[in-house]
């Protein structure tokens, strides 16, 4: 069926039907409508800009595309340019020849961090037959080791935990020693969530990450975020350079044009979606779909297909 | 805050410095950047701008204090005080998962006692969560008040039933009940927290008196939906607008005031029992245009 964007661009150019090319004035109506589109679904501003700018020159550098109508012209150039930027699929994450293999989860409070801990470990065991630690190294937050220690459990994995009174860097480096020592193949490292201005914190990140010198270190960002997706992304991005992201909280209902921010932004690819509070409800993340989801069109290439 | 002051007198040097073609393409671009979100951000925009044309409104300084008395204008709706004179005044607090409703309660249980000499009692009806109990319990400590728990995984409703039970028995001054984070467009979570507020009503006809929605500023245009589903379930009375810390704005709850006509009235700027503040329209206007 037709979707918000699609429908919009199709009205937008329906005295264009039959006339086979675009004009600039058509192709300024249909970006009109996209930048709207992508501004309601959080896509940032300034990567909106862009992204409207790429579209613009190849909407009007295309030919006639065959039996195409104008509006699903639009559509098709759009999508195409959405997917690309989403970037390929997923590629999870590599093993270190040299197990364990390290995993850093990091993000903002209530991002999704440690589900997500619990939800990975999860999945390496099931689909690597992997044997997965996890690391308590959230010292903060009231509770969130007594949470780790239960979903992790949950999860199969061994919950590697010292309470709170000990410093984060110091729990996280014993952790690596008793996975090396208990030959786990891989260890996930829990942490406290930060604000990407929080100096103190960030710095606390930075040692964490020098201490186990993690094979991937991972953002967990909100699906539900705004446009401060891209200060977050680029300020942990500049301070521990993370490898990938999970899309956490994908089962509501909010467009995600915070992973189109994050990907333009930072380069770096999603490479996981989280879709509930069960541990199973964790998943390999499809760029295709995601770039759909954020314009709001639920079959794009049928619709296409159709014409 | 300090920061706040420091740049909104910045802003006031940027945004309608020169005014050309790009001054209401600026402003939008701020506005937007904060999540107040295309609809809300034109409505602005385009008064601001039509009193600027016709002369009603002249000038950079006059323009600032305009457009920041527009935004405030929008902020501002109904009741922005919770009303604590029911006996015992009973307040749930509802909310998408990791949003901060339950550090939320840590601070207003803290709040209450220390500030306005109220005598509180915590209800733990997220009884899902993993350690959600254990999290409550240990603001119950840090707050010093006392806290109503069932085991996890039992009922929601009939924690809060006996959190309210207890309350009134015990005559505290302030109930507040702590529910599981959960998604909008899960339906059967709603109904469950529709249920979870009748079970509260028939321990206390009137209560629940508040119903606090959390809203994370980070949050995008996702949030008008949250705000819109939540206030069908339970009505819902104020957002506390959490991790105002950060660097988002939290324009949402501008577009959320003003699609919805639900008041801010709580602000969460950190994690420690001190961070809440009642919410204050003219510095969040402010600091929403602040570069
Ligand atoms: N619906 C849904 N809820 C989720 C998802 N991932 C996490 N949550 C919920 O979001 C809330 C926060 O998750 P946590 O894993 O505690 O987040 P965190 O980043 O560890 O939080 P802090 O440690 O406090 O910074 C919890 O209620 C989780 O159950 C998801 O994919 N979908
Ligand atoms: N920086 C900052 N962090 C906050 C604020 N409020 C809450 N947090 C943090 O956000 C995270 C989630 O807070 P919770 O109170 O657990 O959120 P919740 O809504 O109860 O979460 P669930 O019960 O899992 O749905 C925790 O790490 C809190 O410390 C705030 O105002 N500023
Ligand atoms: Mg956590
Ligand atoms: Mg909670």
């Amino acid at each position: 069926m037709f979707d918000a964007l699609a429908e919009k661009l199709q009205e937008t150019l329906s005295d264009v039907r039959g006339r086979g090319t675009l004009t600039e004035d058509d192709v300024n109506k249909a970006m009109r409508e996209i930048r709207l589109a992508l501004l309601e679904a959080d896509v940032n501003f300034k990567v909106v800009k862009q992204f409207t700018q790429t579209v613009k020159e190849r909407c009007l550098g295309a030919g006639v595309l065959g039996q195409l109508n104008p509006g699903q012209q639009v559509v098709k150039i759009v999508n195409e340019e959405l997917t690309a930027l989403m970037g390929g699929s997923s590629a999870g994450i590599t093993f270190s020849p040299r197990p364990p293999t390290v995993v850093l989860m990091a993000g903002l409070q209530g991002s999704g961090k440690t589900t997500a801990t619990a939800k990975l470990a999860r999945h390496l065991k099931e689909a690597h037959g992997s044997s997965v630690a996890v690391a308590a190294c959230d010292v903060y937050r009231p509770a969130a080791v007594e949470q780790l220690v239960k979903v992790g459990t949950q999860a199969g994995a061994a919950v590697y935990e010292q309470g709170t009174d000990k410093d984060p860097v110091d729990i996280a480096r014993w952790a690596l020693d008793r996975a090396k020592t208990e030959g786990k193949d891989v260890l996930i490292v829990d942490t406290s969530g930060r604000l990407h201005i929080d100096e103190r914190l960030m710095q606390e990140l930075k040692d964490i990450r020098k201490a186990v010198k993690p094979h991937a270190i991972l953002l967990v960002v909100d699906a539900m975020t705004g446009q401060d997706a891209v200060n977050v992304s680029e300020q942990f991005a500049e301070a521990v350079d993370f490898d990938g992201v999970v899309m956490s909280k994908l089962d509501g209902d909010a467009r995600g044009g915070a992973a189109l921010s994050v990907k333009a932004v930072t380069g770096k690819p999603i490479l996981f979606a989280s879709v509930g509070e069960k541990l199973d409800q964790f998943e390999p993340f499809h760029p295709d779909r995601m770039a759909q989801r954020i314009l709001g069109m639920g079959d794009v290439l049928s619709l296409i297909e159709k014409a | 805050s300090k920061t706040r002051e420091a740049l909104t007198s910045e802003i006031q040097a940027t945004l309608f410095d020169t005014l050309d073609e790009e001054t209401w393409e600026r402003l939008e671009e701020a506005l937007i950047m904060a999540d107040v979100g295309a609809r809300t951000t034109a409505g602005v925009v385009g008064q601001l701008e039509q009193e600027a044309t016709s002369g009603q409104v002249e000038g950079g300084p006059a323009l600032q204090e305009r457009l920041i008395e527009l935004l405030a204008g929008i902020a501002k709706t109904g009741t922005d005080t919770i009303d604590l004179r029911h006996e015992p005044t009973v307040i749930m607090a509802v909310g998408v998962n990791g949003t901060g409703k339950t550090t939320t309660i840590g601070k207003l249980a803290w709040h209450l006692q220390r500030e306005l000499g109220k005598t509180v009692l915590l209800g733990a009806a997220d009884t899902f969560r993993a350690a959600a109990v254990e999290q409550l319990t240990r603001w119950a400590e840090r707050a010093g008040c006392d806290i109503v728990t069932g085991p996890e995984g039992s009922d929601p409703g009939a924690v809060a039933f006996d959190a309210v039970a207890q309350g009134r028995e015990r005559g505290v001054d302030v109930v507040i009940i702590d529910t599981a984070g959960r998604l909008h467009n899960q339906e059967d979570l709603m109904n469950e927290l529709a249920k979870v507020r009748r079970v509260i009503g028939k321990q206390m006809p009137d209560a629940p008196h508040e119903t606090l929605l959390t809203i994370d500023s980070t949050t995008g245009q996702n949030g008008v939906r949250q705000a819109k589903l939540f206030s069908e379930a339970v009505p819902v009375d104020g957002i506390v607008l959490t991790k105002l810390d950060g660097t988002a704005k939290g324009g949402i709850a501008l577009a959320i005031a003003g699609e919805l006509q639900i008041p801010v009235k709580l602000i969460g700027i950190g994690e420690t029992l001190e961070d809440l503040r009642p919410f204050d329209a003219d510095d969040f206007a402010r600091a929403l245009v602040a570069p």
